[in-house]
């Protein structure tokens, strides 16, 4: 059934395969790399081989975050429940409520300790006891409150029941009180760290039981499905509009390396535009002197323009997450550009160019700080296309010229009020380009209230729903 | 084909220690790695965690030749490879004037001629080197296409003289800050190895290491405060290159413990933006006394 018991070499393809379907692009020569690497570290250090496999299977830090779960999942640390449990094994014994009292106890020392090994020991056992449910024995069931059935006999297990139960961020003030007790009352200035410290620990912890539990469902259902199902994409794959807090704070780490690829590809296609086109009526006209033979080709003067780059983004609730993150991709941009020029929307457009310019503060609340300044809402809260695409284009006129490509960004839903074509087509005739990013599935286009089709008539649109899906776009979009 | 500098990975940790140079168990793996499997390795990582003092370490503990190729926007063919000395070639043909034109020509494109720059360097000759690619991210797309052959079969085709492969295979690094996207057929060639910002504990022994004035108590406190200023939202954190800086800054100041009035004067020296700074400082509520 599991994957555990097979050789090296079957679990090491397996590996490979699964993580090729999490998006790692992994080829035969790196797959041969890693089996060289197992037979020259040898099996018996976990962490050298799990370092080894990385080196020679992963081509970029950002793939890290899949291949750690999926290494753990093939080459487990340990097979079924913890061996080494304070208490007799947990099969045929119920866990009572003393036991999470004694064990939140243990996980307090540990997380003030910083004691890896015993943190790995303990959310083993946290998940082994709190973390089982089902009904494998008719006993115990998901809403039993303190104590599932027996442990062993469970049909899986769950990092989110554990963590429920075990509540390891209520620690936080008893430990502190811990180390302060401990300390004398001295009053050290790395003091105010600690709270900070703790947890960062605490959230180490949550990410130990994750991947226990996982391993432990995985015995029981096979790796491979776990490892296909269970485990979170890279940043750049996550969609913008499901995307949580924690995502949303790495997709703004993973905008700055995309900025700056960006901006030097835009860079060399540009320098290579610079060297122009041969002008074939100047050089026929300079051959007369050679009796007609073309010894000094004449390039196209060069018109030196950069481009100008209008943005209109919905900022309404539903896609604040991708206008958030396009506009400080655009902000990375920004010197890419004579002209950038950002314009929000919900059913009023406003220009918001100044509150994410270059020396603008960070982007954290971006999309409330829009809401707060600019007047991008009028009588009521939800967008309308129809009346922000007219009043852009009656307003800003000025804004759209024969050098602008112009981004609409938004899920083109307009709550049933009308599209206004129109307006549309009047800016598409006024710039040199236009496109629209839309963040939803394209199978959900044109279905309830979206007029997404009827917009994609006149303009050409995209999906664009992840930052991988949105560099692609950007760089074969974005005018030389 | 293996360079055998190494005999297991706690020999790489070990022996690299013995420079200077403390190696996380990530990095000694890696090396040992590279070493084994003669691929070159990939470093990247943020700036001053000690990519190309890898490479160095590297290189003194395998007693080789450090040959270096610092890359740079516009590095090309003839500094990254090689040359041909036009001068001495001038002199060669003016020396002998009653040759035939054969003869000259034959002569003039010869090893005698040939300037070798680092890449060429690194593959010819039998004594062990080390070759560090620096900053892989600054050059042009073109030298990567350049590398490729290098990278995978160690030789360097000379049209005039023909294929010159090494006959020990030189242990390669190559660093980059990832300020441009490597390509994927360059990546492929190489291990890959991603130093990020230390553990707690090694960054202490590390600072202990290179700052050995400075007091164990302080030297947990820069670390533990260093390490606070990583999880903030800056626009440079600092790295093991600042922890260091910061460390002997406060060993030059006397400083016997770290305070509030203390850690508001020195903030410059580990954070390299006025706006960090305030941020920082607002962060740490150093304004609050």
């Amino acid at each position: 059934m599991s994957a555990t018991a097979a050789g090296v070499p079957e679990r090491l393809t397996a590996l490979v395969q699964a993580l090729r379907s999490h998006g790692v692009r992994i080829g035969t020569g790196e797959t041969v790399d890693a089996g060289l690497a197992v037979e020259a570290l040898g099996l018996t250090d976990r962490e050298h081989l799990r370092e080894g496999l990385a080196a020679a299977l992963l081509h970029s830090e950002g793939q890290r975050a899949v291949f750690d779960p999926v290494f753990d999942l093939y080459f487990p640390r340990s097979v079924g429940a913890p061996q080494d449990t304070r208490h007799e094994s947990g099969a045929g014994r119920a866990w009572r409520d003393s036991d999470t009292a004694d064990l939140r106890e243990r996980l307090a020392a540990a997380l003030a300790a910083n004691d890896q090994e015993l943190l790995d020991q303990l959310a083993a056992e946290a998940v082994d006891g709190l973390g089982g449910y089902g009904t494998a024995n008719g006993a115990g069931g998901p809403g039993g409150s303190g104590g599932s059935g027996p442990s062993s006999r469970s049909d899986g297990w769950s990092s989110h029941q554990t963590l429920a139960r075990l509540r390891p961020e209520t620690l936080l003030a008893r430990i502190l009180a811990g180390i302060r007790a401990g300390a004398a009352g001295e009053d050290e200035f790395t003091d105010r760290l600690q709270a900070d410290e703790i947890r960062r620990r605490i959230q180490a912890f949550r990410g130990r039981v994750g991947s226990e539990a996982r391993r432990r469902v995985a015995e029981r259902r096979g790796t491979d499905e776990i490892a296909r199902r269970a485990i979170a994409p890279t940043a750049d794959r996550v969609d913008f509009l499901i995307a949580g807090r924690a995502q949303l704070d790495e997709l703004r780490r993973a905008v700055q390396p995309l900025a700056r690829m960006l901006a030097t590809r835009l860079a060399a296609r540009r320098r290579r535009a610079a060297r122009g086109r041969i002008d074939l009526r100047r050089t026929l006209r300079g051959s007369l002197s050679t009796g007609g033979v073309p010894m000094r080709p004449v390039l196209r003067r060069r018109r030196p323009a950069r481009p100008e780059l209008v943005l209109l983004c919905d900022v309404s609730g539903s896609v604040a997450g991708f206008a958030n993150f396009t506009m400080l991709l655009v902000q990375a941009l920004h010197d890419q550009f004579s002209k950038v020029r950002v314009f929000a929307f919900v059913n009023r457009v406003d220009e918001v160019t100044d509150l994410i310019g270059r020396d603008a503060a960070g982007p954290e609340g971006l999309s409330a700080r829009i809401l707060s300044a600019a007047a991008v809402t009028g009588w009521h809260g939800s967008s309308d296309y129809g009346t922000s695409l007219g009043e852009f284009a009656e307003r800003y006129a000025d804004a759209v010229g024969p050098r602008s490509t112009v981004f609409v960004l938004g899920d083109a839903r307009t709550n049933m009020s009308d599209p206004n074509t129109g307006a549309l087509r009047d800016v598409t005739g006024r710039a040199r380009k236009v496109y629209w990013l839309n963040p939803e599935r394209r199978s959900l286009w044109d279905t309830g209230d979206s007029a997404a089709d009827t917009y994609a008539e006149i303009v050409e649109m995209h999906e664009c729903r992840n930052a991988q899906q949105l560099s692609a776009l950007i760089a074969r979009l974005l005018p030389v | 084909m293996t360079s055998g500098y190494f005999t297991s990975v706690d020999d790489v940790s070990a022996r690299l220690a013995a420079t200077g140079y403390l190696a996380s168990p990530a990095v000694a793996t890696t090396v040992f790695l590279a070493d084994r499997l003669g691929k070159p390795l990939l470093v990247e990582g943020p700036a001053g965690v000690g990519k190309t003092e890898l490479a160095k370490a590297v290189a003194e503990v395998a007693g080789a030749t450090l040959v270096r190729l610092q890359c740079y926007e516009g590095v090309d063919e003839s500094r990254a490879l090689y040359e041909w000395n036009h001068a001495k070639q001038l002199l060669r043909i003016t020396a002998g004037r009653d040759e035939s034109w054969d003869e000259t020509r034959t002569d003039i494109f010869s090893e005698e001629f040939l300037l070798p720059r680092p890449l060429l360097t690194a593959i010819r000759g039998s004594d062990p080197k080390v070759l560090l690619i620096d900053e892989t991210d600054k050059a042009d797309v073109e030298v990567e296409g350049l590398l490729l052959e290098v990278l995978s079969d160690f030789q360097v085709t000379v049209p005039e003289l023909g294929t010159i492969s090494a006959t020990r295979r030189p242990f390669t690094v190559l660093t980059s800050n990832a300020s441009r996207e490597l390509s994927e057929a360059l990546r492929r060639r190489c291990l890959f190895l991603h130093i990020g910002f230390p553990e707690e504990e090694l960054e202490r022994r590390i600072v202990r290491l290179k700052v050995p004035g400075l007091d164990e108590a302080l030297a947990q406190a820069v670390v533990r405060v260093v390490g606070a200023l990583r999880a903030m939202d800056l626009r440079k954190v600092p790295s093991v290159a600042e922890t260091i800086d910061w460390a002997r800054t406060l060993l030059a100041l006397g400083a016997g413990t770290l305070d509030e009035e203390v850690v508001r004067d020195t903030l410059g020296v580990v954070l390299k933006h006025q706006e960090d700074v305030l941020k920082a400082a607002a962060k740490l509520d150093l304004d609050a006394v």
